[in-house]
This record gives C-alpha cells, structure tokens and sequence, in this order.
C-alpha cells in the first residue's frame, strides 16, 4: 500500500515539476514585455532563497548576508557590461574621479566567460572564507548571523567609498550591449529569460540532489544536533563550509542574472533590508522545503510590486508585520500550511499515512535552541 | 600628540553610547536568548522622547527657562523606553524564548514597524534637540585639545548609569533574582522566582537603557526615524567581542569596538577602516570564539 501511494506521489511530483517548467518556458509566448521582466527578476531572485533555503531551512544556518553574495555576483556581470558598453575607453564614472587608466582588478572583466567565472567564483570564496573562520571555531548560530550582518555594513561602506573603483552611491549602470548584441532588444530579452529560468531548473535540481543525497541527511542533521552529528564521527564544520558556499555561489548567480535585467546594481541594493528580505521570502514559503523558497519568492515579490508602488508606507509596515506573524504564528510558512490543511483532510478521508509527515518542521520545535 | 589625545576622547565617546544600547542587549540575551534587533528602536524612542520633553517645555515654559527640560529629558527617555520595552515583551518576545534565530527575524520586523511609525509621526525628515547653552563649548586641556562639554556630559551620564546597573545586578534583591534565573532558570523557578516577573523587567530596564542612550545621542547631533539602525549592528559586535551576560565584558567589547573604530577610521578611511575592525574582530574570535568573558557553563548546548 505505502509504495504504491509514493508511487503515486512521485508520478504527481513529476507532473507538477513538468507542468511548472512548460508553464515558465512558454511565459514569453503569454506575457506581456513588462510582466516578463518582472518574472525574470523573481525567477532570479528564487535563486538566491533555493541557496538561503538550503543553508538556513536544512542546515540551520541562518546568514543575514546574502545581499553581499547577491550583490558581488552583479557586481562582476555589471563590470563586463559597463566595460562592453565603454568600448574601450575608460567607464565615465573613473573618468569624473580622476583615475587614467583601468585598475588592475578590472581587467579580467573586459572577457565575459571570465566575468561569469568570478561572479560566481568571488562570492563563494568570500563564503568559503568566513565560513572557514567562523564554524571551524564553533562559532555559530546568532554569533555568526551578527557576524554575516557585520559583513553586509563593511561591504556596502566599502562600496559606497570606494567610488573611483566601484560607482560609489550610484553603482553601475548605463550599459547597451552583451556579447556585442543590444540588451533592450526583444530577443535579447527572451533568451537572458530563458538563461534565467534554465539557471532556475539547474539550481533548484542541484538542491534537490544536494537535499535527497547522504549529505542533505547530514546536513538536517547537523541542524537538529550538531553536537550529535560530531559524536557521531562527522565533521559539521565541512559541512556547513561547503554549504555556505553553494549557496554564496547560488547567489551570486542569481545577481548576474538580475543585473541583466534590471540594468543597474547599486549598494543599496545588496545592503542590510535587501539581505534581510531574502530571508523573508524562504520564511514566508517554508523553510526546509525547496519549493516553498520558490513560492515564498514569488508571493513575496508580486505583493511588493502591488504594494509598494502604491503604498510604500504600508508596504514597509506589512513587511514588519510578515515577518512577526511568520516567525510566531506560521513557522512552517505556506507549504507548512498546505501540509497541515491536506493532512487533516487525509485524516479524515482515511486515506494514505498522514504521520509519515510530520506537519511542523522538526526545526520549528523549538530544536534550535542551541545559541 | 593633540590628535592623538582627540581621537582617543572620541573614540571612548562613540564607546560610552554603544555600551548603554549594548548593555540591554547582552542580558536579554543572557538572560532570555532572545536577540533584539529591534533594540535600536528604542535607541530612537529614546531620542524623540528627549525631543518631545523640549517641545513640551518650550510650549509651557517662559523663553529664559528653556534649557529646563534637559534634566528631565534622560528621565523621560529611559520612563517611555522603559514602558515600551514592557509592552513588547509582555506581547512578543515571551513567545520566543530560547529561539534566538526566530526571535532576530521577528524583532527585525518590530523595528521596521517601530521606524514605520516614527516617520508617520514626525517625518522623514532629521529634526534637532537643542542642547542647552551651557553644554556649549569645552573644556581647555593643552593646546589644540579641547574636549566638548557635550561629550563629557555624556560620559558623565554613561559612568552613571553603570554605577547604577552594577548596584542593582550585584546588590538589590531583584539584580539577584535575575542572576539567578540566568545562571539556572529551572532552579531558579523551583525556589520560588517569578521568572516570568524577572524576564519582563530586565528586558524593560534594558530598552530603557538603551532609551537613555538615545537621549545622549540628541546632544551629538539631530536624530532620525532610522538613527537606531546606524548603532545596531556595532552593538551586536560589543556583545559578540565581549560576551554575553558580563558587565564587564560588555564594558571591554565597546571599549574596543568604539576606540578602535575611531582609530582605523582616522588611519585610513572611514570605509576602509570598518573593514579593519571587522577583519580584527573575526580574528579575536579565533582565539577567543565566546567573548572575552562568557560565563562558564558545562551545558553542551
């Protein structure tokens, strides 16, 4: 009885995963220019919560600093365009902060599969570094959330001074072209779209596989007992290494892709309430669950652009009360809820085997209490 | 040598206001494992109190007395902190006791809320809280060293206030309850403690501290809906470099935090310089990864 219900479910997954891909692939055929654009951003930014989610809703990580990852992903992409679109001489903003020549960390940016290389690569050693000296000492839990914060203020201060090199205040912007191919123009649109939502399906399966593999199993591990986890043989500061830089990787990826749509990158933009934000989203979806990242996002997200725009005072004020109301009364987030609303409903039909899933996350029982 | 003396003055000023909103921070945490994100917060509650005690008294009060209202203004400040912070723990934060990840996010979005209604309430806009004239000036100590009576008012009002946070932890009757419930709470509450009693007024006398901080902060210069969010994150470094429930820790970790920042910022620039104190401070927690003092404890978890 219980393989052919996982059977059943797995062949109900499968369609739901088709089902969702078909229905993304063909969102140019059905969506108007603006609304594309607008999904490309949220399909981006998803891929930023899939890493948060595997770092916070299966390790029990929580890292305050993905708008720096995020942002240094950008970073990198909009160096390569704002260098495309300067056509060899010097980009304006050096021009104005009198600089004569093009810094030497800038160089390699000029080829774009070396600024695809380091706009992933940068964030992730940047991970791999805090992460190095930060878990293999211990430090962990709130420690190392104020420590990722701490990273998001230097890293903007940093930004924001350093403008002969980075644009100050105002970031990048301003570019034309990729690949000698003009960014505004409707092909061009549809096939960074679709880059967008292949990069989507390649994360999301890495996180499924990471997830379902021997490691995922260490890694809630780690979250639900990381002093057991190390009895037990194990090394969690590895893990929660190797971790911490997929999902730094993830992230910078994702601000890649959200610079090509967006068309600027400034330090607001990966500063303290950007980072904190991407955390909402994996919370208000269900963390420790992969596909509630993806629907936290776009909820989210939708609901900001609705909201915000007309609103922005209440806009604020419901993003206060989101992450109260989540955080105390709906830990589980949507998914948790959907779980909750279809177990009752198993329950009573008396069908399947409703305790085979528990309704709240073992996270959420107060199991993180480790500080 | 004048530069140096200078800088050392102001590096101990940006350390005295740090240490009043850090204080708050490390006994909830000590105490409750709460992390409250939205403890900058009243660091502004605190300022705008300060700045309603002055428009308060100079509505009421005939134009030569309008320096009155400055020593009540520190009262006022610490009195509706104090209430607020009742209020929160009262509502929220007992919901999340021993979930300190949940509880960061949670604040977080008190604070943005607390912000929200502080713009809709006095503007956007920095508005300013005039010091009163005989703050003004400094005291002469060599040349070219001129320390500003404001900032020494502000030590003053710093050494105070832990002068009377170290009497009541160490010697009243409810400073010793609530070392008890930090140091065991079950026990604690077997022999008859009301730690819920104990929770709600240390988190109070913490937001009230830190109110009495934002009342200091009005004398540096004009404050804003979001001036809690600048002091927040260096407070959390106080708690992180010192450790967690300590007075002297918390007094070492701002020492550190302010003196140094102040000095790297004047060595290099000011962006350069936070990226100097932070790299300093991930290499302290190397050596040291609990804090300077943190309370031994033979607890795994």
């Amino acid at each position: 009885m219980r393989g052919l219900w996982s059977d059943r479910k797995r062949l109900w997954l499968l369609l739901g995963y088709a089902a969702a891909s078909a229905a993304l692939f063909a969102a140019p055929l059905y969506l108007s220019d603006f609304r594309l654009n607008l999904l490309a951003k949220f399909l981006a930014f998803a891929i930023v919560a899939l890493g948060l989610d595997l770092l916070w809703g299966y390790t029990g990580v929580l890292s305050l600093g993905h708008g720096v990852f995020f942002g240094l992903g950008a970073y990198a992409m909009g160096m390569h365009l704002k260098l495309a679109a300067s056509g060899g001489r010097l980009p304006d903003f050096m021009d104005w902060s009198g600089l004569t020549s093009l810094p030497w960390f800038w160089q390699p940016f000029k080829s774009f599969p070396a600024a695809v290389l380091l706009g992933i690569l940068i964030p992730s050693l940047l991970a791999l570094f805090l992460g190095f000296f930060t878990f293999r000492n211990r430090i962990k839990g709130v420690y190392f959330t104020i420590l990722t914060q701490a990273l998001v203020i230097i890293v903007t201060t940093l930004f924001v001074g350093q403008q002969a090199y980075t644009g100050g205040t105002n970031g990048l912007t301003g570019f034309t072209e990729l690949l000698g191919s003009p960014l505004r123009s409707d092909g061009m649109k549809s096939a960074l779209y679709l880059a967008t939502v292949i990069a989507l399906i390649a994360a999301y399966a890495l996180c499924r596989y990471l997830t379902t593999s021997r490691m995922g199993k260490v890694l809630r591990a780690i979250r639900d007992g990381e002093n057991r986890v190390r009895f037990l043989g194990y090394d969690p500061a590895t893990y929660q290494m190797a971790t911490f830089a997929v999902s730094g990787a993830l992230a910078g990826l994702a601000g890649m892709l959200f610079v090509l749509h967006v068309g600027i990158i400034s330090p607001s933009m990966m500063g303290i309430v950007p980072s904190i934000e991407m955390i909402l989203w994996v919370a208000i979806g269900g963390r420790g669950t992969l596909v509630g990242a993806l629907i936290g996002t776009l909820a989210l997200n939708y609901a900001k652009s609705g909201l915000s725009e007309a609103y922005p005072e209440i806009w604020t004020i419901f993003l206060g009360a989101l992450f109260i109301v989540v955080t105390v009364f709906l830990p589980g987030g949507i998914v948790g809820l959907i779980r909750k609303g279809a177990g009752s409903v198993r329950k009573k039909t008396g069908r399947g085997n409703a305790h085979h899933e528990p309704d709240v996350h073992p996270v959420l029982r107060g199991s993180n209490r480790s500080v | 040598m004048e530069m140096w003396i200078t800088q050392l003055f102001n590096g101990l000023s940006v350390s005295s206001i740090l240490l009043l909103i850090a204080l708050g921070l490390s006994v909830t945490f000590g105490l409750m494992g709460v992390i409250n994100m939205a403890h900058g917060e009243f660091t502004m509650i605190g300022s705008y109190a300060a700045y309603l005690t002055q428009n308060a008294s100079k509505a009421q009060l005939p134009e030569r007395m309008s320096d009155a209202y400055f020593p009540v203004a520190p009262a006022a400040s610490f009195l509706v902190a104090f209430a607020i912070g009742y209020l929160l723990e009262l509502l929220l934060i007992r919901h999340l006791y021993g979930r300190p990840l949940d509880s960061l996010l949670a604040t977080w979005g008190v604070g943005l809320v607390l912000q929200q209604i502080a713009r809709s309430i006095f503007g956007a806009p920095n508005v300013a809280v005039n010091s009163p004239s005989w703050l003004n000036g400094g005291l002469h100590v060599m040349e070219g060293v001129d320390l500003p009576y404001k900032r020494l008012f502000i030590l003053a009002l710093v050494a105070v206030c832990l002068a009377a946070m170290y009497v009541y932890i160490n010697r009243s009757h409810s400073g010793r309850r609530m070392r008890a419930v930090m140091q065991n709470r079950e026990m604690a509450a077997c022999l008859g403690i009301s730690t819920r009693r104990v929770d709600g007024m240390t988190f109070a006398i913490g937001s009230g501290i830190a109110g009495i901080a934002g009342c200091a902060l009005t004398l540096i210069g004009p404050i804003g809906p979001n001036i809690g969010t600048y002091y927040i994150v260096d407070a959390f470094m106080v708690v992180v470099l010192g450790g967690v429930g300590k007075l002297i820790g918390t007094v070492l970790g701002a020492l550190g935090i302010g003196v140094f920042n102040t000095m790297f910022e004047w060595w290099s620039t000011a962006s350069l310089g936070k990226v100097f104190v932070f790299l300093c401070i991930v290499a302290f927690l190397q050596w040291k990864p609990k804090g300077l003092f943190a309370v031994r404890t033979r607890q795994l978890d």
